[in-house]
């Protein structure tokens, strides 16, 4: 059994105040300045520590308040009252919710897993990985106490494929071409944002992590200078159009037509990992096939950010995985290729539904910009001053980020593989049995219940 | 009035709010043009304003029903001096399970006992799927017959039998159709406890221990306690187990499924620790699975020690709602239980991670009807007294769920809405529940006293009642058993 896979998280602060949910809004005209200022018994004290004089009454959007209301329904003259602050709600998009930004930043701060109290407070369902449950396991499983340490659950992948059965020579050894694999602990790539300028103390900062995790950062060409040197190993650089391979690196991505042989670029470049790079589109099926079979072992499968096709955002990536699959399946080569998805992984959660659905690791993208506090307001795009000023972060700092939210969803990923009773993320892949699809358990619930007639009520 | 078969339910006493300014949907704002003529005082039918000493004052806002009025005073007002607008703190509260309308329509059963007629949706929340896009269906002609208590329905009878199996265990008979749910001594203060059992007494009902102990404050209800035995152990003696009438199993929590129970250090104080024979300040993981079941078997060899132990007590067994919780279901009938309790994915918990709430196991809507159907086509249905939990938050939702395959249901959420929890989702934090109902921090639990608690809950729960036998009033039914796996009852918007 290999050494226990742990990730080493510590707090690392927040260099801006974060922007969050409610604040108080209090109006200063009708205060009776009593003396028991409701402000004085805040039970979580955020009067207190916001430092104002609590006789002191000013609008403000307090990122301490905990909502909890009592000095809404405390104070003599009703002169306090709570709202949604416009800031937190603006940020982000549909799918990069303030409530998924808000979560991430509180795992790179913590390393912790959020835990709250009450039940689930969304949505019955929704698209995408919304539409999914992971199945547990009530009584009869193998892992037992997997999450509080006393057996072990392993969260390693294998990049690269393997033959479909081993070959023997005449004199009873294993021929045929050897097997190499590089194995990661984790199911999890960091992988820069391609799309937005990233500063040098940010690759440098990710770099560290991906080493100090033991995964691969992909990066751009011309970015992985930044990196240190001891790095190196850790990193998948981005070929685009070159030809040129860095030395030291251990396997690299780049885009090439299908039909072009994985061995032509492997010739010269002979010990290193290719990864092919596939825009989810349309058919992606047939072309991760095709590819496949012209040799190639790992893909990557490129989805929207918003984790949808990219010529099709009504079609999301868990059924294009889930396609890829078993058309990798039906066509007898599965384990001759390894699966790895970008786009949409934003929540912890998606790691192991994309492995039900068939992937065998995924990259991290813009999450790990929103580690280091980044509200996606998309102002650098435009060329304007970045509001956590990102470029000042220290890369310490970065690493420590990013190894606490990546720590934090490895966590979370024994949650959901200790419910399951499955200790071997390998073989998460692919097992849609151990999950609840929304479209068909809905569907074959209820829609043979009564029907509403002529004349019939509703309530 | 309140006679049904014998059994007397008890009597709503309107129960305000504790805090000084209750939280409803709407404000009116009273300008200085004011000229105090009381015309607003006259014509409100809710109590909205009142005459102080000459001034007219806004005393109530939040019992005011907005557009909904049918005399809007800030239209009849002849200097035009209120104002009507939506109260900023309203939407801070609650979420997409418990919207803001639903949180503040239960407080308005709990103060009055009775689901409010106008401004609030009290049936339905928006979480956009199950329970919230099930429609309870009423043929033409049942046209809606709200007088008073002279409807159809008005005398039919909600009693649920929980032992189906016929042996030697106590014969129990639920007066209403659901019981408290497993709230741990230390998830929540003594005086929470005590209101839900209190409550679960006048209305001859039950409420469940939970794992965390069972307290001797508790003794006076003996007869109306479940006490739960988790994987834990912690609290459970065999004095314990000889004490109650039902016992309860927790296999598993829907809201945690797999995961097993976690109470934070920070709450973990000296007389939860005495309770629980643990040490102040540290975590108790109550770990997952039971450690002596990984079979049918084993289980049976489980509820057996209970019959040994208390041979007339009803077994329950609490599972979660896996892919396979229909077979988990007809394997606890065969090793004896009388009750199989399912707690959906969607159920309350005082501390869960975020990823377990919303990812693990199925929702409530899905499982009743799989299990519903199992059992039945097993042939022992009528043999085992099936109990849903988990989301369940309205009269509205019982007779889905019911409809659905349910015999009756387990309850925890609503209690703590009733006792004015918003739902601001940090009751594991610190020293915990700053309302004073899920904390074990002496000066916040003295906010919750047992009388005012009880009494609380004793009027959501009548007002749950008077709709559900309006409800069954509508569909021409006498009893609640009548409603059960009756699906044509129900409508999906989404197929139909």
């Amino acid at each position: 059994m290999p050494a226990k896979y742990l990730v080493h998280t510590s707090p690392a602060a927040n260099r801006f105040e974060p922007i969050t949910k409610s604040g108080i809004i209090a109006w200063e005209e009708g205060c009776l300045k009593c003396a028991v200022c409701v402000k004085k018994r805040c039970v979580y004290k955020v009067y207190e520590k916001r430092g104002l004089n609590p006789r002191q009454m000013i609008d403000s959007i307090d990122n301490l308040c905990m909502n909890c209301l009592r000095c809404v329904q405390g104070c003599p003259r009703e002169l306090i009252h709570k709202s949604i602050s416009p800031e937190y709600a603006a940020m982000g998009d549909d799918y990069w919710s303030p409530d998924i930004i808000s979560k991430i930043w509180y795992q790179a701060q913590t390393g912790k897993i959020p835990v709250s109290g009450a039940g689930y407070p969304g949505p019955f369902s929704g698209p995408g990985f919304d539409s999914m449950w992971t199945d547990m396991s009530e009584i009869v499983r193998p892992t037992r106490d997997g999450i509080h340490g006393r057996e072990y659950i392993s969260t390693a992948v294998d990049l690269g494929g393997t033959e479909g059965a081993l070959c023997f020579g005449e004199d009873g050894l294993v021929s045929g071409p050897e097997i190499r694999l590089l194995d990661i602990p984790l199911p999890i790539l960091l992988r820069m944002p391609v799309s937005r300028k990233i500063s040098p103390n940010i690759i440098s900062g990710w770099a560290v992590a991906a080493k100090r995790l033991g995964t691969f950062l992909a990066v751009g060409a011309e970015e992985m200078v930044a990196a240190p040197e001891s790095c190196r190993p850790f990193l998948m650089p981005i070929l685009d159009g070159e030809v040129a391979c860095p030395e030291g690196v251990r396997v690299v991505e780049s885009t090439f037509s299908a039909e072009k042989d994985a061995n032509s670029f492997k010739s010269g470049n002979d010990a290193r990992f290719v990864c092919l790079r596939l825009p989810m589109n349309t058919g992606i099926e047939e072309r991760v096939l095709a590819a496949a079979r012209a040799g190639f072992s790992i893909i990557h499968i490129e989805a929207s950010p918003n984790g949808s096709f990219l010529d099709d955002p009504g079609k999301t990536m868990k059924d294009g995985i889930r396609a890829v699959h078993l058309g990798l399946v039906e066509a007898g080569i599965r384990d001759s290729v390894t699966i790895i998805v970008s786009g949409g992984i934003a929540m912890a959660e998606h790691v192991p539904k994309s492995l039900i659905c068939g992937a065998d690791a995924v990259f991290v993208d813009l999450a790990l910009l929103v580690a280091l506090e980044c509200r996606l307001c998309g102002r650098c795009d435009m060329d304007l001053p970045c509001p956590v000023e990102m470029d000042k972060a220290p890369p310490p700092w970065v690493a420590k980020r990013v190894v606490n939210l990546i720590g934090a969803w490895h966590n979370q990923l024994l949650e959901i593989m200790g419910a399951m009773g499955i200790r071997d993320a390998r073989r998460m892949r692919g097992e849609a049995g151990r999950a609840m699809f929304f479209e068909e358990l809905d569907k074959s619930t209820f829609q043979d219940l009564g029907r509403r007639e002529e004349g019939c009520e509703i309530e | 009035m309140n006679r049904d078969g014998g059994f007397e339910f008890p009597l709503v006493k309107r129960t305000p709010s504790r805090f000084r300014n209750p939280i409803g949907k709407y404000r009116l704002n009273r300008s200085t043009a004011c000229i105090a003529c009381g015309k607003c005082v006259e014509i409100c039918p809710y109590g909205v304003h009142s005459m102080v000493k000459g001034k007219v004052v806004v005393r109530n806002h939040y019992l005011c029903v907005g557009e909904d009025c049918p005399n809007p005073c800030h239209e009849a007002c002849p200097v035009k001096a209120l104002a009507l607008r939506r109260n900023p703190d309203f939407a801070v509260m609650g979420d997409f399970r418990w919207p803001p309308d639903l949180i503040v329509s239960t407080w308005r059963m709990a103060e009055f006992g009775q689901a409010p007629d106008k401004g609030l949706e009290y049936r339905i929340g928006e979480s956009g799927g199950g329970f919230d896009k099930l429609r309870i269906v009423f043929g033409p002609g049942k046209a809606e017959d709200d007088s008073g208590d002279k409807h159809e329905g008005a005398k039919a009878d909600l009693g649920v039998k929980l032992n189906r199996r016929g042996d030697n265990a106590h014969r129990i008979r639920i007066e209403v159709p659901f019981y408290g749910g497993g709230m741990s001594y230390g998830s929540v203060s003594i005086n929470t406890m005590l209101s839900r059992v209190k409550a679960a007494t006048a209305l001859g009902t039950f409420c469940c221990t939970g794992e965390g102990g069972y307290p001797d404050e508790l003794k006076p209800y003996d007869e109306h306690v479940i006490t739960q035995v988790a994987t834990g152990l912690f609290g459970v003696r065999e004095e314990t187990i000889q004490r109650v009438k039902i016992v309860e199993f927790k296999y598993a929590q829907g809201a945690k499924p797999g995961l097993g129970g976690h109470l934070l250090g920070d709450k973990v104080t000296p007389g939860v620790a005495r309770m629980r024979e643990a040490v102040v300040g540290y975590p108790l993981f109550s770990p997952f699975p039971f450690h002596s079941v990984y079979s049918v078997e084993d289980h049976k060899k489980h509820v057996d020690w209970i019959k040994a132990i208390n041979p007339k007590a009803l077994v329950s067994v609490k599972v979660s709602t896996p892919t396979d919780v229909d077979m988990v279901a007809v394997g606890s009938y065969y090793a004896g239980a009388h009750i199989i309790h399912l707690d959906g994915s969607y159920g309350g918990t005082g501390a869960a991670p975020d990823i377990a709430k919303k990812n693990i196991a199925m929702p409530i809507e899905y499982a009743v009807p799989k299990v519903h159907r199992f059992l039945t086509e097993e042939g022992v249905r009528d043999k085992i007294t099936v109990v849903a939990s988990g989301g369940i938050r309205t009269p509205h939702d019982v007779a889905k769920i019911i409809a659905l395959g349910a015999d009756a249901v387990c309850i925890g959420t609503a209690d703590l809405v009733a006792l004015e929890c918003i739902r601001c989702h940090n009751c594991e934090s610190g020293r915990g529940c700053a309302r004073g109902i899920a904390t074990t921090d002496p000066e916040l639990m003295d906010l919750v006293s047992l009388d005012w608690g009880a009494q609380r809950i004793v009027n959501m729960y009548s007002a749950w009642c008077k709709e559900l036998r309006r409800i069954l009033g509508r569909l021409g039914m006498k009893s609640i058993r009548e409603l059960v796996g009756k699906r044509e009852c129900l409508i999906h918007l989404d197929y139909n």
